[in-house]
């Protein structure tokens, strides 16, 4: 918090701080009660719903929407889109803070977090898709911290280890790639061994695809939602070629968004066509699956659509918050929400206050990292000792 | 931003492709069926003649040294509810309703030690394994507590030690595999006083069971429960009463786990092998393009450099041209004019004397 106290130079005591300096108390008080008491004391956890918000908000949820780093990066670096280059660097920290918030809620909701290492350095448990994350998540958040830290770098002015790194964005970008393709799909993978609990409408041969083009959109998404905030509180960090540059990646991304989206619905409707579960879709079921296909992907498509094509960045910045919302959804949906349905509703899963209020600490802290960091290195601006391109 | 779109369409494209592939591999594979390892244990539960008394539970409970229960067993009040396994108590026995009206069915629950475990293919550290003794047994020293373990078994049977903050287990049915390993009969089956359980070989038991269903095919319904359930169990069951009005899904499919999975796994391999040369390909036609445009720039630079040179030279030229003229038709003038001033002055001297000035030598 000390940090905080400096970054607004004037007051201590504004709304943001007294608010997020609420949260991370409480964080603080259930940190204490989770790790003495156990899983049990602060969530609704129980031996048919093994995994709540923790695993569905917060590491689904946070993994799809970090997305946006690899996807930046990799328009920029290897399909040769300059124009996004000013967009590369604040996708790799919310990335890198995504990941880093994904890890720090893991060692919540594990049981013994202290051995998480044990998948990659003691015992392989190959046959498991898990396995495939943790090793995927272990060496991608590895590469995004190398990514990241020509930023601090410079900020510290370490100028050959910088250059040397900077040298090996190509590679890095490729790395990055790749990995993300892996788990990100591989995270859709974790339930396709589960159909019996899965609602067919949401359990799908092609899960891993869905989840993997989904997290495109959603790391697009968040790259324009996270836009319009910075553009809003940390305008003044922000050099001439982010603000030049800005509209363009907002409205080049929409209009790439609004085509996956498009495309991903149509995927959507085909898994259901090859298993034949159309008649789910008159169900209860049924009409909140297409609450989530029709108002959350194709509804924020055609606005996105819109956007671009009447060079809206307003629009493109409220389509994003649709789309946003809409990954959120997919995810709840497909790990707590339609996990579990054909229990007796007495015996399904809902997350207790605490277990919310951890989730919104965690967000915080990134929060309040992110802040810190766009405030104090050259996220936002380039460092002008470091003008030229890349 | 055309084709940008293309080589996004493109990308998704061949992922689709890789997956579509081993999507058909998986099912190409599901026509096998695993066997289990030779010889492997299991028991059979003949639901027919369960009589609901507990023994078993008590039986399981002391040779687990799990802890005491709120009720005792012979508490028969505790089967007014359908219970599930839980941190403290690896078998449960149920009652329900009997089809026809008559007498209710007891029914055993507790892990049914598959042939291929859903739960052991889900574990990220191999803290579940098959033994060959039949057991799928748990080695709490390598559990991080993730519990996909529990998301994974189609059967709700592994429970979690929620309360415990320091070192949290996995609690399920052990097959009593220490018992096992000293010729030991499992707790439970040792101890039913109406042979409702069974242990043997798997083999063994469903030819006994069989033998069982066409013996008196009026007491029970022509399905071994188990025998193809999620690719097979170790635990196999006998019922007269439908499996539906037991509580025993009928919906869970023959496809053991590890098929279910074997897809996206198959899949590394081709992404890490694949996207590398793809992205690199990517990469060096967008490096390409962005030379050519390069170049062409440079040479459009050029051409209308010396276009405009040529221009330049052209109205240069016309410029001289047009100075030169100009010069003349002032020289002529000037000529003209002085011409005329002179003859004028000759008008005027006429009479007087020659004056000073040019004079007309014609
Ligand atoms: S019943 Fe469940 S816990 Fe038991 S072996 Fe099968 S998958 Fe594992
Ligand atoms: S909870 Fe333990 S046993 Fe279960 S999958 Fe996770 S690590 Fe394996």
């Amino acid at each position: 918090m000390s940090e905080e106290t400096t970054l607004t130079d004037k007051k201590i005591f504004t709304p943001f701080n007294i608010i997020c300096g609420i949260i991370i108390v409480v964080g603080l008080i259930l940190t204490i009660l989770r790790f003495t008491k156990g899983l049990g004391a602060v969530t609704n956890l129980d031996h048919n719903n093994p995994w709540g918000i923790w695993i569905g908000f917060d590491l689904l949820c946070g993994v799809a929407l970090a997305a946006g780093g690899f996807v930046t990066s990799a328009a920029c670096y290897i399909f040769g889109l300059k124009r996004f280059h000013s967009a590369v660097r604040p996708a790799i920290l919310t990335a890198f803070l995504g990941y880093a918030m994904v890890v720090l809620a893991l060692n919540y909701d594990v049981g013994r977090p202290w051995r998480l290492p044990y998948p990659i350095f003691y015992s392989q448990g190959t046959t498991s898709l898990l396995f495939e994350v943790g090793l995927c998540v272990f060496l991608y958040i590895s590469v995004l911290f190398v990514e990241y830290s020509p930023a601090a770098l410079e900020w510290l002015g370490f100028k050959k280890i910088r250059n040397l790194i900077v040298r090996m964005t190509l590679v890095l970008t490729i790395f990055g790639v790749i990995l993300s393709t892996l788990h990100q799909s591989s995270l859709g993978a974790l339930f396709m061994i589960a159909p019996s609990k899965l609602h067919p409408l949401w359990y799908s041969e092609y899960l891993p695809i869905y989840f993997f083009i989904s997290s495109i959109f959603a790391g697009l998404s968040m790259v324009i939602f996270e836009g319009s905030l910075a553009h809003r509180f940390l305008h003044h960090k922000m050099d001439e070629t982010h603000l030049a540059e800005s509209t363009g990646v907002a409205l080049g991304f929409a209009k790439a968004a609004s085509f996956l989206m498009m495309g991903y619905a149509g995927i959507k409707l085909i898994g259901i066509a090859i298993d034949n579960h159309w008649h789910y879709l008159a169900t209860s079921w049924g009409q909140w699956y297409l609450l989530e296909i029709i108002g959350f992907v194709m509804l924020p498509a055609y606005l996105y659509a819109l956007a671009a094509r009447e060079k809206n960045l307003i629009l493109a910045r409220w389509a994003s918050v649709v789309a946003v919302l809409g990954i959120v959804l997919n995810r709840l949906n497909i790990s707590v929400i339609a996990f579990n349905w054909n229990l007796p509703s007495a015996q399904r899963y809902f997350p207790s206050w605490m277990e919310i209020a951890t989730s919104i600490f965690i967000i915080t802290i990134g929060v309040v990292a992110y802040r810190f960091i766009a405030t104090y290195m050259p996220i936002l601006y380039k460092h002008p000792d470091y003008q030229e391109h890349q | 931003m055309g084709i940008t779109r293309r080589k996004f369409l493109g990308w998704m494209g061949a992922a689709i492709g890789a997956t579509t592939i081993s999507g058909q591999k998986t099912q190409a594979a599901t026509t096998k069926q695993f066997e289990g390892h030779p010889g492997s244990g299991g028991v059979l539960h003949d639901i027919t003649r369960c009589i609901g008394c507990r023994k078993c539970e008590e039986a399981c409970n002391k040779v687990n040294q799990l802890p005491a229960p709120e009720k005792p067993f012979d508490d028969l009040t505790m089967l007014d509810n359908v219970r599930r396994t839980d941190d403290k108590t690896y078998t449960v026995v149920n009652r329900f309703p009997n089809d026809s009206g008559t007498s209710p069915v007891y029914v055993k629950k507790q892990c049914n030690h598959c042939l291929e475990p859903a739960c052991a293919s889900a574990c990220f550290v191999k803290a579940l394994k098959k033994h060959k003794t039949g057991a799928v047994v748990y080695d709490a020293s390598l559990c991080v507590g993730c519990r996909y373990c529990m998301v994974a078994c189609p059967f709700n049977i592994p429970a979690y030690e929620y309360n415990s903050a320091f070192s949290p287990r996995i609690m399920k049915c052990t097959m009593c595999q220490p018992r096992l390993e000293k010729g030991l009969l499992p707790g439970c089956v040792e101890s039913c006083p109406k042979e409702a359980l069974t242990f043997g070989t798997r083999k063994q038991l469903l030819k006994i069971a069989k033998q069982r269903i066409q013996k008196y095919p009026k007491r029970y319904i022509d399905h071994v429960y188990g025998e193809y359930e999620m690719g097979g169990t170790g635990w196999l069951y006998l019922t007269g009463t439908s499996f539906a009005q037991i509580g025993m899904r009928e919906d869970l499919g023959n496809i053991s786990a590890p098929q279910l999975t074997a897809g996206p796994l198959s899949d590394v391999p081709i992404v890490v092998g694949l996207w590398p040369v793809l992205l690199t390909g990517i990469y060096a036609i967008s490096r390409r393009k962005e030379k050519i445009a390069k170049e062409e720039q440079n040479e459009a630079v050029a051409a209308t450099l010396s276009a405009a040179n040529e221009e330049m030279e052209k109205k240069l030229a016309e410029l001289k041209d047009k100075m030169e003229q100009q010069k003349e038709a002032a020289i002529n003038l000037e000529i003209k004019k002085a011409l005329k001033e002179a003859a004028d002055q000759a008008k005027e001297d006429d009479g007087n004397a020659p004056a000073d000035g040019p004079k007309e030598e014609k």
